[in-house]
């Protein structure tokens, strides 16, 4: 689409009124600052960082954490796309193999005996949590990831799962048996 | 040799406080800049003693006013990186070239009448060709600058280098043709009897040539320095950081340094050229007393320190101009602003000396 442009006046060519616009908007700004203390920490959060922790948005993709379904059961399946996704090759999975430990839930074939994400590597794309298709990944609210050396900043399975919670909302498995259901139950035409 | 003596007790009574508006300047900006965009800017440096001063300590620390200290403190600490390709005698030179030519135009600033003796003026250098030597000095400038893009050897410096010599050569036109005015009304090229002037009949600035000469003076300023709506050298958004990418450490901070001491003397030159100096209504007669001189000295720098704010304000204001709009602003508005300024005046002074 081409915009027109429109032919400014000879008041506006003399480019004064955008500095004067430009002084009022920046002397607002600058004086509620100064005299009111109005910052953009204090309206969203009422502080700043270290004192008050930020107060993070709806929606906001922080670190990645495995999470348990309605029963408390692990829904990974090891079946290792995020790892294989994983831009920056955070995601290590260790599958179960023949005598590996047996899934604690029903539906599901395996259960990974291995899972790690290195937070150091992680640069929290989210393409994890959108390739799962199990939906046992979730982009969590935590941002301050802190530890004392390389090794702690790699969670492994109990850590990741303790930190994910269990995310009863999303019941992939139920939806599906619903929408099975409601194949089997169309009206009939007499 | 009192003479020697006198003259290397003024340099160091200007460098050191233009270091430290230098330091502060920066300060100013991080605070003016974060309270024009709703943030609080540094607040947080303090050194542990200072602290415990009771109410002042916490005061200070919000205000910032060690930040200057923690920032000269980390550019001296910071690895001195040279990478490998650069042209090593150039790449050293260039960042002394940009800062030095700033320090030399102070010299011929009257930044004060006396401090008591006629004979002794405020001034480094009284030269005659006070203002001559200021474009000479100013017009160096820009081979700090040329030559830092052209010993990086890499492409971003180089494309800064070009585009500010172009800018700066360019500027440099509209800005010498913007004070002739000022000197055909005054006669005289010398600084301090230009104040002498403007302390008899009025500062530059409202006389309506003088006003046209002084928009002209400011706008080109800001080009030379390199300061915002023309930071075409530096423009991060396009450039990464322009002339000083491949800079790092104390090198950097020369850079850094450097463009704000340009401002000060900026501000400087645009206080003696339209302001009246250290002059100010009420205040016009050379000082006959310490008091009285300091007085005048604090005129001066207080002039100096609006101008400055006057800087730092607009930076935070104005976006960035396009290239051809900041080149056909210079060469194709003020060139021709200027010389029929540069007329205007002339014909009215020939008109009232008939």
């Amino acid at each position: 689409m081409i915009v027109k442009r429109e032919k400014l006046t000879w008041w506006e060519r003399l480019y004064l009124p955008a500095l004067l616009g430009g002084f009022k908007v920046t002397f607002r700004h600058f004086a509620n600052t100064l005299f009111r203390g109005r910052t953009v920490g204090k309206e969203l959060s009422g502080g700043y960082y270290p004192e008050t922790p930020w107060k993070v948005a709806e929606g906001y993709r922080g670190a990645p954490y495995l999470v348990r379904d309605q029963n408390g059961d692990t829904k990974c399946v090891s079946c290792q796309l995020c790892e294989f996704v994983c831009p920056p090759k955070a995601i290590r999975i260790v599958p179960p193999g023949p005598d590996g430990p047996v899934p604690d839930r029903p539906n599901a074939e395996k259960i990974p005996r291995e899972f790690e994400i290195n937070m150091l590597r992680c640069i929290f794309c989210g393409f994890c949590q959108e390739v799962c298709p199990e939906e046992a990944i979730f982009l969590r609210q935590d941002y301050s990831l802190t530890g004392h050396s390389r090794k702690e900043m790699i969670y492994g399975k109990e850590k990741l799962l303790a930190l994910g919670g269990t995310q009863a909302g999303v019941q992939k498995w139920k939806q599906k048996l619903e929408e099975a259901r409601e194949q089997e139950n169309f009206p009939v035409k007499a | 040799m009192e003479f020697v003596l006198l003259t290397l007790l003024k340099i160091v009574c200007v460098v050191v406080p233009v270091l430290t508006i230098v330091a502060y300047a920066v300060l100013v900006e991080r605070k003016v800049s974060a309270f024009v965009q709703d943030r609080v800017g540094p607040n947080r440096t303090v050194p542990p003693l200072a602290l415990k001063i009771p109410v002042l300590g916490p005061l200070l620390q919000r205000w910032g006013i060690f930040q200057p200290m923690a920032d000269g403190l980390k550019f001296v600490l910071k690895e001195d990186f040279t990478p490998g390709y650069v042209r090593k005698a150039y790449f050293w030179l260039a960042p002394a070239i940009t800062m030095v030519p700033a320090f030399l135009v102070l010299a011929v600033i009257p930044f004060g009448s006396t401090l008591g003796n006629p004979e002794n003026k405020m001034v480094i250098a009284d030269l005659n060709v006070g203002i001559l030597y200021t474009f000479g000095i100013v017009s160096l400038g820009v081979y700090g600058i040329v030559l830092a893009g052209y010993a990086s050897n890499s492409k971003y410096p180089f494309l800064g280098g070009i585009r500010s010599s172009a800018q700066m050569i360019s500027y440099e036109i509209a800005m010498g043709m913007s004070v002739i005015p000022v000197f055909l009304i005054v006669g005289d090229l010398n600084l301090g009897k230009l104040i002498e002037w403007q302390a008899q009949h009025h500062w530059l600035v409202f006389s309506p040539t003088g006003a046209v000469s002084f928009v002209i003076f400011l706008v080109a300023a800001f080009a030379e320095t390199n300061r915002l709506p023309f930071d075409m050298p530096e423009s991060e958004s396009e450039l990464v950081g322009g002339y000083h990418t491949e800079y790092s450490s104390m090198k950097f901070a020369l850079f850094f340094l450097g463009e704000y001491a340009n401002m000060v003397a900026s501000s400087a030159m645009m206080v003696t050229l339209f302001f009246g100096g250290w002059t100010f209504p009420g205040l016009t007669e050379p000082a006959n007393s310490v008091a009285v001189g300091l007085l005048h000295i604090g005129i001066f720098v207080a002039k100096l320190l609006v101008l400055m704010l006057v800087f730092i304000w607009v930076r935070w204001m104005l976006p960035r101009f396009r290239y051809d709009q900041l080149m056909d602003l210079g060469w194709r508005r003020f060139i021709p602003v200027a010389l029929a300024n540069i007329l205007v005046t002339a014909v009215v002074l020939w008109m009232n000396s008939k």
